[in-house]
């Protein structure tokens, strides 16, 4: 078959508006095969070429190489406008509601207790002080005897202790993390700054306010020229980072045997004074104890419960909620709120 | 402790416009805190005023006696108001509710119509005040000064507040309303105006007649070093308690008893030191300290026979225990309304002897409370002179004598010095300062150099050496006068920084599994010999720790292990709603295993030997950190995306794999029966040939005795039990082609999918560089099951040939048929 220039702008202008008219990349593809293809007119032409006269056949073929192109250029401009219209239009049919519920796997969630203990290590931590941790089960030694709680003290008294069985085995339950620090002063020589905090235990009832298992963090300090105004320092700074920088500490006199001078710690929250916890000068009994030179060196010590600074500090009203293991309690601090 | 401030006031210079709201805030500065503040006339609204009696009509034909009294209340017209008490005469002065007064209770006066008659307000007894628990009818007032029409309140000195003050341990001094009122003053910086003790024992001495004194004696001088028995004869035992004295006892919080017990609670509470008036008549022979010894039982005064331990210190006679010393009385040698002679002891006791005796006996008094925290040794001799003359007063009381028994006081003093003082609370106090507040509170203050010599006041016990003084300057001067200074922090001799390695590990295990989806408890450690029972724990799971005095007979054992308390929280939760909960805990875990021993008496005078110490050291039982967790029902959720999927005990082991994996440890997986896990789905996992771990199914008994669901899980892993790896060696990441090998093989079902890829691992040889099982089934009732695995092999230094890896796959495949009984199937 043999064409002429005007036959070929026949068989472009017709591809062209096939093209232009296909609406979707369906026709588009049976457009192709029409216009493009094998069998196309266009693709015939061009095996016709060799049927032409040898001078005819370069100037024949250059203009229905032309063509080609326009037609190929037409189809590939086509199809991918035809190719974004789709897709805009497929992935807007395929829109889900991504307000579906999305929790397809459990929630886990850390304690707030175990939030806010990391939280304050991480403050002295920061500070350069270091973690101790000790044994919850403890010998009465070091949990009384070496912080000046002798046996017939009525200081005794003033916590509930639980005995371990047979009471020959001087172990109790540590009522407070404080033979942690003995055991700190017995393993290191000053510079000493730890903080202690873990599990401990007095037969209180369960109620509303009081638990029998709790927690304190205790803090630890011996250096040299250690004084009363250290200890009000960190616990400004102490109280600044855990209820905000606005809040306002006083300590006023108190008793504990292993502390002379002794303070309560308190601050002002919510338009009321807090009691936060102890605190005071290491009594020089027990740095005796302990065998650090008291002409030396001197330290200051605090206390307080995790417990009552979790629930002044998120409103917690009941203690139950802190210790029964509800996941829904425990949920709303997910791995770090604060 | 309860102070009025009427009583209060006796002892401290108040100034007149001070505020309750003052007071207390000063207590609380100096180291008191205030635990409450009443005021039962703040409950009384209205008009109440003193009226006379004027006239009274008995009405009759009523089951109880009424009168219809007509009252001069100062008012222009008798005002006439129906009574049902007759403690009254014409003449008689009365508090007069008028209508329009509203009495504690909320209870409104107002002009009724009752029988037959209008009553036109109350006559009003203690009780109805609020004021006291006087059942003897109505108060009629016995000061003839006063004027009628006058406001009632101010005339019985009702409006009192009593401030509730707590005493610490080392005050025993201000447990009293005279110690009080000492701090009370220094914190004011008002006069105290103290008890004058010489002229109280002068006082008595002028009063003394004839008679024959009950002799004393110390027996054991362990147990006193001083004690006075004043003798003390026609009493009349029957005579009223003053009203005031009746008073001011119940705003303290003691029941008034008898005009004798309650001068002597009256003497304690205002000077602080404990008293007992005992019959005379009742004591044969000599009144003596001593140890119980012999003697085998005493009858308390609360009638409780108590047995007697032979280190009881004692009052008693020549034949009988009379008295648990500093503690309570005994019921036979009590005053009664026949005690004609009383022997009145006051003693300065041993606090450490009253303190046992206490805590022997679980009897807790006034007495011993005080004796416990140190009483002033001065006193003994003070308040028994002021109690006799009470009685000389109140209960018409001749004074006979006093026998006493006392050794002398040494004088106590100590050296300190201004800048020692400042240098320990960190901030600056003259000498002048220091000088004042010592005086303050009692010292004598004597300049040596640039040293106070300081004497110690008598009452003061708790003073040794210069923290004591520097807590009282600080205190004096107020706490809030101290600097607040950050101290700059020095690193340990170590070195160390930070957490420790086990630290991290504790907060990233947890991590780990609260983003896992599972929730962290803090459980109890207490359980019960059921729940022991119900887990069938076996070996030194099984062995308890036993709390001597638990919180409730039911929990008295510590946990040794975690699930118990999982398994119950878990349980709790789904009872409250929870569908599926996944929980887990990190804490301690108690095994009763090694043979306990005492480290015995140690001195805490110094520093322990270092045999000492090891010996404290070792008294402690091991208590390893576990942590663990229990998944009930789903594990991942149905929802509207379809069916979930419910937790098996793959998950468990999939978490303890994860937990172990990222210590850097490796593992291996054993089967074991072990509680409380399903026998045949409990998986071991041991590091270095050691159990760390276990995990797999509970045990469907115990899933259903807590009606938790089938196929609950659990794990627990010893946190604390897995070593610590070298740091790692890190090999470079291999770039050359893989060669992927999969082959399928037959074991018999007794054969674990464990050992067949150690075989195959063996054989593959060092080429090998992954290996995962992606297929494993068993025909029902087949002994066979087939397994199929993955092989992944890689060459650092080129890319290996079809035939190397054909060869290599055929030699793992040889070394399982070989050490497995395999048979390859393709």
């Amino acid at each position: 078959m043999s064409l002429n220039n005007a036959e070929v702008e026949e068989i472009k202008a017709a591809a062209l508006a096939a093209i232009a008219s296909a609406n979707s990349l369906d026709q588009l593809r049976e457009v192709k095969i029409t216009f493009v293809g094998d069998r196309s007119p266009i693709a015939r032409a061009n095996q016709g070429l060799g049927q032409l006269p040898v001078e005819e056949r370069a100037a024949m073929g250059k203009v229905i190489g032309t063509a080609r192109a326009n037609i190929n250029q037409a189809f590939d401009d086509r199809e991918k406008a035809l190719i974004v219209e789709r897709d805009s239009k497929v992935l807007i049919e395929e829109r889900v509601d991504v307000t579906l519920p999305a929790d397809r796997n459990p929630r886990g969630a850390l304690h707030p207790l175990t939030i806010l203990s990391n939280e304050i290590s991480d403050l002295f931590i920061g500070m350069g002080y270091t973690v101790q941790e000790g044994p919850e089960m403890e010998s009465s030694w070091l949990n009384f005897d070496a912080l000046n709680i002798p046996a017939d003290h009525p200081a005794r008294t003033m916590q509930d202790t639980f005995f371990i069985e047979p009471l020959s085995s001087g172990l109790v339950m540590r009522t407070h993390t404080s033979p942690v620090q003995i055991r700190t002063m017995l393993e290191n020589e000053p510079p000493i700054y730890v903080i202690c905090p873990g599990r401990t235990y007095r037969a209180d009832e369960l109620d509303a306010t009081h638990t029998p298992v709790f927690n304190q963090v205790e803090g630890l300090v011996i250096d040299k020229g250690i004084t009363m105004a250290h200890l009000k320092g960190t616990l400004d700074h102490f109280a600044a980072k855990i209820f905000g920088p606005d809040v306002t500490t006083r300590i006023r006199p108190s008793f504990f045997p292993f502390t002379e001078p002794s303070a309560e710690v308190d601050f002002f929250y919510n338009g009321r004074w807090v009691e936060w916890g102890g605190c005071g000068m290491v009594n020089r009994k027990v740095l005796q104890a302990c065998g650090i030179d008291t002409d030396i060196y001197s330290g200051f010590a605090f206390g307080m419960g995790l417990e009552r600074t979790l629930m002044v500090r998120h409103g917690i009203t009941d203690m139950h909620d802190i210790v029964e293991g509800d996941v829904r309690f425990s949920r709303q601090f997910g791995t770090g709120a604060r | 402790m309860k102070l009025p401030l009427s009583w209060l006031s006796e002892f401290v210079a108040l100034p007149k416009s001070i505020t309750v709201e003052k007071i207390v805030e000063a207590f609380v500065k100096v180291g008191f805190e205030v635990e409450g503040v009443e005021n039962p006339a703040a409950n009384i609204k209205g008009p109440l005023v003193i009226g006379r009696v004027d006239s009274i009509e008995e009405l009759t034909g009523h089951k109880k006696p009424i009168r219809y009294v007509g009252l001069d209340c100062g008012e222009k017209k008798i005002r006439y108001v129906i009574c049902g008490a007759t403690n009254f005469e014409i003449g008689d002065l009365v508090v007069v509710a008028l209508p329009g007064a509203i009495l504690p209770g909320n209870f409104a006066i107002s002009a009724r119509e009752t029988y037959g008659k209008t009553s036109n307000g109350m006559i009003c007894s203690s009780r109805e005040l609020g004021l006291g628990d006087d059942h003897n009818g109505i108060i009629v007032i016995d000061d003839e000064k006063v004027n009628v029409g006058s406001e009632a309140l101010g005339v019985l000195g009702a409006n009192d507040p009593i401030i509730d003050i707590a005493v610490n341990p080392d005050r025993g001094y201000a447990m009293s309303v005279r110690g009080a009122a000492r701090e009370l003053a220094m914190s004011l910086g008002v006069a105290f105006k103290d008890v004058n003790g010489r002229a109280l024992v002068a006082s008595l001495e002028k009063k003394k007649k004839r008679g024959k004194v009950t002799p004393v004696l110390i027996s054991d001088k362990s147990g006193a070093d001083r004690i006075f028995l004043r003798s003390l004869t026609n009493v009349n035992p029957l005579s009223a308690t003053p009203r005031w004295m009746a008073r001011r006892l119940t705003q303290s919080g003691m029941r008034p008893i008898s005009v004798a017990v309650d001068i002597t609670n009256y003497v304690m509470l205002e000077i602080g030191q404990p008293l007992h008036a005992f019959d005379a008549a009742k004591i044969a022979g000599t009144l003596r300290v001593q140890r119980a010894g012999k003697f085998k039982e005493i009858v308390t005064l609360d009638n409780q026979k108590r047995k007697l331990s032979q280190d009881d210190l004692l009052i008693a006679d020549d034949k009988k225990p009379l008295a648990l010393a500093g503690t309570m009385g005994g019921l036979d040698s009590e005053v009664t309304e026949f005690t004609v002679s009383i022997a009145l002891e006051a003693a300065h006791f041993d606090s450490m002897s009253v303190a046992r005796n206490s805590r022997r006996h679980i009897l807790s008094s006034e007495a011993s409370r005080r004796f416990e925290r140190g009483v002033d040794p001065a006193l003994a001799e003070i308040a028994s002179a002021r109690a006799a003359l009470l009685l000389i007063e109140h209960a018409g009381a001749q004074y006979i004598g006093t026998a006493s028994k006392t050794s002398p006081t040494k004088k106590r003093t100590a050296s300190i010095s201004s800048a020692a003082v400042s240098a320990l609370i960190g901030t600056s106090y003259s000498d002048k300062e220091v000088q004042q507040a010592l005086t303050k509170i009692g010292c004598g203050m004597r300049k040596n150099g640039k040293n106070w010599i300081v004497t110690i006041p008598s009452w003061r016990g708790d003073l040794n050496d210069l923290p004591d003084f520097a807590e009282e300057v600080a205190r004096f001067y107020g706490y809030d006068r101290i600097p607040s200074i950050l101290p700059s922090v020095k690193l340990p001799k170590t070195g160390r920084t930070g957490l420790t390695h086990l630290q991290q590990r504790k907060r990233s295990m947890a991590q780990l599994l609260a983003h896992r989806g599972l929730v962290e408890v803090h459980n109890y450690p207490f359980v019960s010999d059921a729940q022991m029972q119900l887990f069938g724990f076996t070996g030194d799971r099984a062995k308890t720790f036993t709390i001597a005095n638990p919180m409730s007979d039911e929990y008295p054992h510590l946990r040794t292990h975690l699930t118990p308390g999982l398994l119950s929280a878990a349980a709790r939760n789904l009872a409250r709603g929870e569908k599926s909960v996944a929980l887990f805990e990190t804490g301690a875990v108690f095994r009763n295993t090694e043979k306990l021993s005492s480290p015995g008496e140690i001195s805490t005078a110094q520093r322990p030997t270092h045999a000492q110490i090891k010996k404290i050291y070792e008294s402690v039982p091991r208590q390893a950190l576990h942590i663990g967790g229990v998944i009930a029902g789903e594990f991942v959720g149905s929802g509207w995306w379809g069916k979930g999927r419910s937790v098996e005990w793959i998950d468990a082991l999939d978490l303890v794999s994860e937990l172990i994996s990222s210590t850097g440890n490796t593992f291996t997986v054993h089967n074991v029966e072990l509680a409380p896990w399903h026998p045949g789905r409990c998986a071991e996992f041991r590091v270095n040939d050691k159990p760390v771990a276990h995990a797999g199914e509970i045990h469907p008994r115990i899933s259903s005795a807590l009606s938790l669901p089938e196929r609950t899980v659990a794990f627990a892993l010893i946190l604390d039990g897995i070593g610590f790896t070298e740091s790692v060696k890190a090999v470079p990441v291999n770039t050359m082609p893989a060669a992927i090998q999969d082959i399928s093989l037959f074991v018999d079902q007794s054969v674990t999918a464990a050992e067949v890829e150690a075989a195959l691992v063996a054989g593959a040889g060092e080429l090998l560089e992954s290996i995962q099982l992606f297929d494993r089934f068993q025909k029902p009732g087949e002994g066979q099951v087939s397994l199929a695995f993955s092989l992944v092999f890689r060459a650092s230094d080129r890319t290996l040939t079809s035939d190397e890896v054909s060869a290599l796959r055929e030699s793992a495949g040889n070394s399982a048929v070989k050490a497995c009984k395999a048979v390859i199937r393709s």
